[in-house]
């Protein structure tokens, strides 16, 4: 009994990943960016880079979404709002930190409004470099988090063969 | 529950949603579907530049205040440095001066194809965006092959510019030009002759000329609404002063309008980069700057693509600013779409609010604090401790 079930999770679970892979969807949150990294985020959902051609789309609702792409140093104002947004995402989820400020804080280090960065306020999986990074960086950086979740699921068959 | 009288529902929009790229939250008293009072909660960017300039030097000001903004950053440190400058008494090189007009031309380009997309796809029309930030990529190209980067270029240093313009760039310049206006040509036929989109734009949100100026209405939307305002032409700095800019009017004051004088200004560009190019002054790029700047104060004016920019600089001898003021176009502009939304149907606010161009890491600029009467203090006079204590309270507040 107790051994069906877990047969039936593991399926589930690889559904899921299966899906995942092919097709997350991401959710854009700015957090006190200077708006470059936003404007870098959305050239790569327009013609000449398509991020849509990996099957991602951008989706308003947090409920919705399995990737959040934050940008920018977390404000005091925008502190809640990050976490609560990242909350409403229905698990798994990822996030991805794009620009130096997403990641150190960058040149606002120091302004008296400012948290820092977002890994001290929700976790992140993946960081994108760059003041801003270029759009093709942001791809990247989406297909190495979808390099990584197929990487997981190797892991687990692995796993699994070898039991 | 279902009682007859017209009932009033509240509509929050953000800080986090579809409609709006930047966080900001809107409120909208809703009496079916017409908007009858209209609210704005800003400040989820507010992240303390002007106070943070005070601890950082010129030089590591400029590239702070660059990040104001990466969709306009040139025209901050334009705006920076031509402040500074006037304070330590020193004209930059003509060249320098050209090279800043042409980049702030370049990056009007930018922005307004930028726009154009936002506000095509906020009416739902997602092949014009898809189709302007196409065409914007040109644009971008340029822009990193003469600085380096796409966003926040760095061009200017205190004292003249960074980069030079080649040749080369001329010649591609040139020819994106050639490219650029043949598509704008198009848009400005799709956005004059479209049926389903006049539906959108054509009479929605009149602005009149008599309420732009009460409201302070600043860039293209005042131009639009017949206010003939505009930094380069009034007030000429950097490039400008050889290299006039004309004025783009229109009367008519409608979201129409906005679009029209915003592709208008497009061709403008267009010719003044030509013109530029074409007789760009040679000489040097830089001309020294001391590290400590004379003592005074300084103000300084510069048109942003969304309109213009103004700068308040004191010195007081040191290396660093003693206070840097920034108004921003987006600001002055924002309180009219909360005046115009009342009275039109929710689903044209996201279009009102695209037509002002708003950029919210722009916006803002400053803490407003609720005037009642603390510590015995006069409703609207703080005293620096008073201040200070609100501060400490406010946050204390918030931990909890
Ligand atoms: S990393 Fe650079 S471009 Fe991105 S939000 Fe920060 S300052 Fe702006």
């Amino acid at each position: 009994m107790i051994k069906l079930e877990q047969a039936w999770h593991d399926a589930l679970r690889q559904i899921k990943t299966w899906a995942q892979i092919n097709s997350p969807w991401a959710i854009h949150f700015n957090s006190g960016s200077c708006n470059g990294c936003d404007i870098e985020i959305l050239a790569t959902l327009t013609p000449r880079y398509d991020l849509e051609r990996f099957g991602i789309k951008l989706q308003g609702s947090p409920r919705h979404a399995d990737i959040l792409i934050c940008t920018g140093p977390v404000t005091r104002q925008a502190r809640e709002r990050l976490r609560r947004v990242y909350e409403q995402m229905p698990e798994p989820k990822f996030v991805i930190a794009v620009g130096s400020c997403a990641i150190s804080g960058g040149a606002f280090q120091g302004c008296y409004n400012i948290v820092g960065h977002i890994d001290q306020v929700i976790p992140v999986d993946v960081y994108v470099l760059g003041c801003p990074p270029r759009p093709e960086a942001i791809i990247d950086g989406v297909v190495k988090l979808l390099q990584k979740l197929e990487l997981s699921k190797d892991e687990r068959q692995r796993a699994k063969t070898n039991e | 529950m279902h009682n007859t009288q017209a009932e009033k529902f509240i509509v929050p929009m953000g800080p986090q949603h579809p409609a709006l790229k930047e966080p900001g939250h809107f409120e909208f008293t809703l009496d079916g579907e017409t908007v009858t009072h209209a609210g704005v909660r800003l400040g989820y960017v507010h992240r303390g530049i002007e106070k943070a300039t005070e601890a950082r030097t010129w030089v590591q000001n400029l590239y702070l205040l660059e990040r104001i903004c990466g969709i306009c950053s040139h025209t901050h440190a334009t705006a920076f440095v031509l402040g500074v400058e006037k304070l330590a008494g020193i004209t930059a090189p003509p060249r320098a001066q050209a090279i800043r007009a042409l980049i702030g031309e370049m990056e009007r380009i930018h922005s307004h194809l930028l726009w154009l997309g936002v506000a095509a796809h906020e009416a739902g029309f997602d092949t014009l965006f898809m189709f302007s930030w196409r065409d914007r990529e040109t644009i971008m190209d340029l822009l990193e092959e003469i600085t380096g980067n796409r966003v926040n270029y760095s061009a200017n240093v205190l004292g003249g510019v960074k980069y030079d313009v080649q040749e080369k760039h001329a010649d591609a310049l040139r020819r994106a030009l050639d490219f650029l206006e043949t598509r704008t040509e198009h848009y400005l036929e799709v956005v004059k002759n479209d049926e389903m989109f006049l539906r959108r734009t054509r009479g929605v949100g009149v602005m009149s000329r008599e309420l732009a100026e009460a409201w302070g209405v600043v860039g293209p939307t005042a131009r639009a609404s017949g206010v003939a305002r505009d930094v380069r032409v009034d007030a000429p700095y950097a490039g400008y002063v050889d290299f006039p800019a004309r004025l783009i009017l229109q009367t008519e004051g409608d979201l129409e309008a906005r679009f029209s004088v915003r592709i208008q200004e497009l061709f403008e560009s267009y010719r003044l980069i030509r013109a530029l190019l074409d007789h760009l002054p040679t000489g040097e790029l830089v001309k020294t700057v001391p590290r400590r700047i004379k003592a005074g104060e300084t103000v300084s004016r510069i048109e942003a693509p969304r309109g213009e920019l103004f700068y308040f600089i004191k010195s007081n001898g040191g290396d660093k600013p003693e206070r840097v003021h920034i108004r921003t176009p987006s600001i002055c502009n924002m309180s009219s779409v909360l005046s115009l939304a009342v009275g039109h149907p929710l689903a044209d606010v996201p279009m009102l609010l695209a037509g002002i161009d708003p950029c919210f890491s722009c916006n803002d600029r400053m803490v407003l604090l609720k005037q009642t009467a603390r510590n015995g203090a006069h409703a609207d006079e703080w005293t620096w401790e008073q201040l200070h204590q609100h501060g400490i309270e406010y946050y204390r507040k918030q931990k909890r």
